[in-house]
């Protein structure tokens, strides 16, 4: 038994993502977590920036809320989300972590309604937010979420964000920006890219303790394989401890 | 212009750049005293039927107080830019102000999670829906505040929230590539909160502004609230400092903590706990109609709600909170 729970997996293989000097757009939550630990290890020159306007703050905590205060401590500007959205847009934003209700084996994702009727859906939630913007804009989109059937659908009730669309190149084709689109999806389970050509969900490596029939059983739709299927590697002893010890130290997110 | 695709979203307000012209030849460039009670300013700028918008970012910098106040005086049948709305979206679907509703984000309140009231208003077919997006409704503000019709930009296209939105799908006449062009949105009515204003609305704001330079501009209407007053010299002083300037704003309300339960940069942090219990109680309905009754129907004012919640020391405990300085905890 391995000392770390999937939580901690998850934010860990996330972090490592994020090389040092580059950006990230970020919402709260597991990447957040993520964006933090890579700015407290690996990575001291990630820039960081919220949505609303913060630009490349110290995080001193987890902030609740993308346009709340801690976005804004000690950064190096607050701004309008006219900006920050038009920084996203010019390309230089390089990294963006979304999550969805469901996910289709393009990477399109869902955050809009489950049922039939827009006007009086079933279950109505947020919407896109900031999403569609960020997988329109960022460079490299990733997922960071749980693994089910439900989650990973055959078909999006609702296509919120845009992932590689009908795949192939019809991403591009729509008139969204040319080398942008979904990187890596990351799940209790397994890390996942996308086949270059087809554009299609591709496992790329499985976290200890999963068979890739666990992976295939728990997405709605076949996944593609990589030509070399690697074990996704350990937290290190020393992410860990900064994960746990300065960027989550109440379990906000390590202990859901 | 060729239109390629069109969204089938209704656009509810009317996006025509001569038409809002007309309207701000009327306004006042007069610098008068707007300084007015927000019960005052709500019953004159906030009218049934109309277009409501409100700054700041869900819960924070957001004028909670007017929120309230829309809701106390039974305001109804608005369109509403659920626009970055979290803990707005919340109060305002408990009164039901609103039946038609321009959607970024609604329902939730990030990381807090999801309002259950607000979900079942917009589960019961009640509510006439367009879908947008954080920035697509942030350009739209921005078309209005340049003056002009729409502007050209570059998300949602392939998707269902251009297909239910009002967006049309354009080819640039320069280089061929394909835009979504986002109708100007100009509000009837909003309300945004600021750290300080002077009695003639010249406001500032220390925090992100997240669309509020073009709210203000956009808006026909516009209600500031504010942590305090400054004198006319004390802007002057400074200019730079100015984000709205006074030709755009129709009433000066002072209320302290007008942002409470939400965070106010530099000022208070978000009442967690307050906002935990709000979430809760609305998983009952009978509940949250007494919840409702006690919180905001009986309340005079935004003090006597916050005085239901620990006053002025919870107020010097959130102070603490935001700068960190962990006194509680010791």
């Amino acid at each position: 038994m391995a000392d770390y729970n999937t939580m901690e997996l998850m934010i860990c293989t996330a972090a490592r993502e994020l090389h040092d000097g580059v950006s990230v757009a970020v919402g709260t939550g597991a990447p957040c977590a993520a964006a933090m630990l890579a700015q407290k290890t690996h990575a001291p020159n990630l820039l960081i920036i919220f949505e609303a306007g913060g630009v490349g703050p110290l995080l001193p905590e987890m902030p609740i809320s993308v346009g709340d205060s801690r976005t804004i401590w000690k950064a190096i500007m607050a701004t309008s989300m006219t900006d920050t959205m038009e920084t996203f847009c010019r390309g230089l934003v390089d990294f963006t972590f979304l999550g969805g209700a469901q996910i289709d084996m393009y990477g399109n994702i869902n955050s809009t309604r489950i049922g039939p009727d827009h006007q009086k859906p079933k279950v109505r939630f947020p919407g896109s937010g900031g999403a569609n913007d960020f997988g329109s804009f960022c460079w490299n989109m990733m997922m960071i979420t749980p693994q089910d059937s439900k989650r990973f659908a055959e078909k999006c009730t609702f296509i919120t964000t845009p992932g590689w669309l009908q795949g192939g190149d019809s991403r591009e084709k729509s008139g969204l920006a040319k080398g942008s689109g979904p990187y890596r999806v990351i799940t209790n389970m397994a890390v996942m890219g996308f086949e270059p050509t087809s554009k299609r969900m591709m496992i790329l490596s499985i976290n200890p303790g999963y068979s890739e029939k666990d992976v295939q059983d728990n997405c709605g739709f076949e996944l593609l394989k990589a030509k070399k299927i690697k074990e996704t590697s350990h937290p290190t002893k020393h992410e860990l401890e900064v994960l746990r010890g300065q960027v989550d130290p109440y379990r906000y997110i390590i202990g859901r | 212009m060729e239109v390629f695709e069109q969204g089938i979203g209704k656009i509810f307000t009317d996006p025509d750049a001569d038409n809002a012209r007309a309207h701000f030849k009327t306004k006042s460039r007069a610098m008068t005293n707007k300084l007015m009670s927000l019960k005052e300013a709500i019953a004159k700028f906030v009218k049934d039927g109309e277009y409501l918008a409100i700054g700041g970012f869900g819960a924070n910098r957001t004028p909670i107080a007017a929120c309230h106040e829309i809701v106390r005086q039974k305001k109804k049948n608005m369109a509403f830019a659920g626009h970055t709305s979290t803990h707005d979206f919340q109060i305002l679907a408990a009164g039901k102000v609103f039946n038609k509703c321009d959607i970024a984000y609604i329902v939730g309140l990030e990381a807090r999670g999801l309002s259950p009231n607000a979900r079942r208003y917009m589960e019961s077919g009640e509510v006439e829906v367009s879908e947008w997006t954080n920035y697509s409704l942030s350009a739209r503000l921005k078309a209005a505040a340049m003056g002009i019709s729409f502007v050209p930009i570059r998300n949602v296209m392939g998707t269902d929230t251009f297909k239910f939105s009002g967006a049309k799908r354009i080819k640039c006449p320069f280089t061929g590539q394909f835009y979504a062009a986002m109708p100007a949105l100009w509000p009837d009515v909003s309300v945004i909160h600021v750290h300080e204003a002077d009695v003639y609305g010249n406001s500032r704001i220390r925090d992100i502004t997240v669309s509020d330079w073009d709210l203000a501009r956009a808006s026909k209407h516009l209600i500031i609230t504010c942590e305090r007053l400054v004198s006319n010299e004390e802007i002057r002083r400074t200019p730079y400092e100015t984000q709205i300037p006074f030709f755009c704003v129709d009433a000066v309300c002072e209320v302290p903590y007008g942002a409470y339960p939400g965070v106010m940069a530099y000022e208070y942090f978000s009442d967690e706990e307050h906002l935990r219990e709000w979430l809760k109680v609305e998983e009952n309905p009978e509940e949250f109609k007494k919840f409702l009754d006690r919180n905001i129907f009986n309340c005079k004012d935004h003090m006597d709600y916050i005085n239901l919640h620990g006053g002025t020391e919870k107020m010097m405990m959130l102070r603490r909170k935001e700068f960190m300085l962990n006194t509680d905890k010791k």
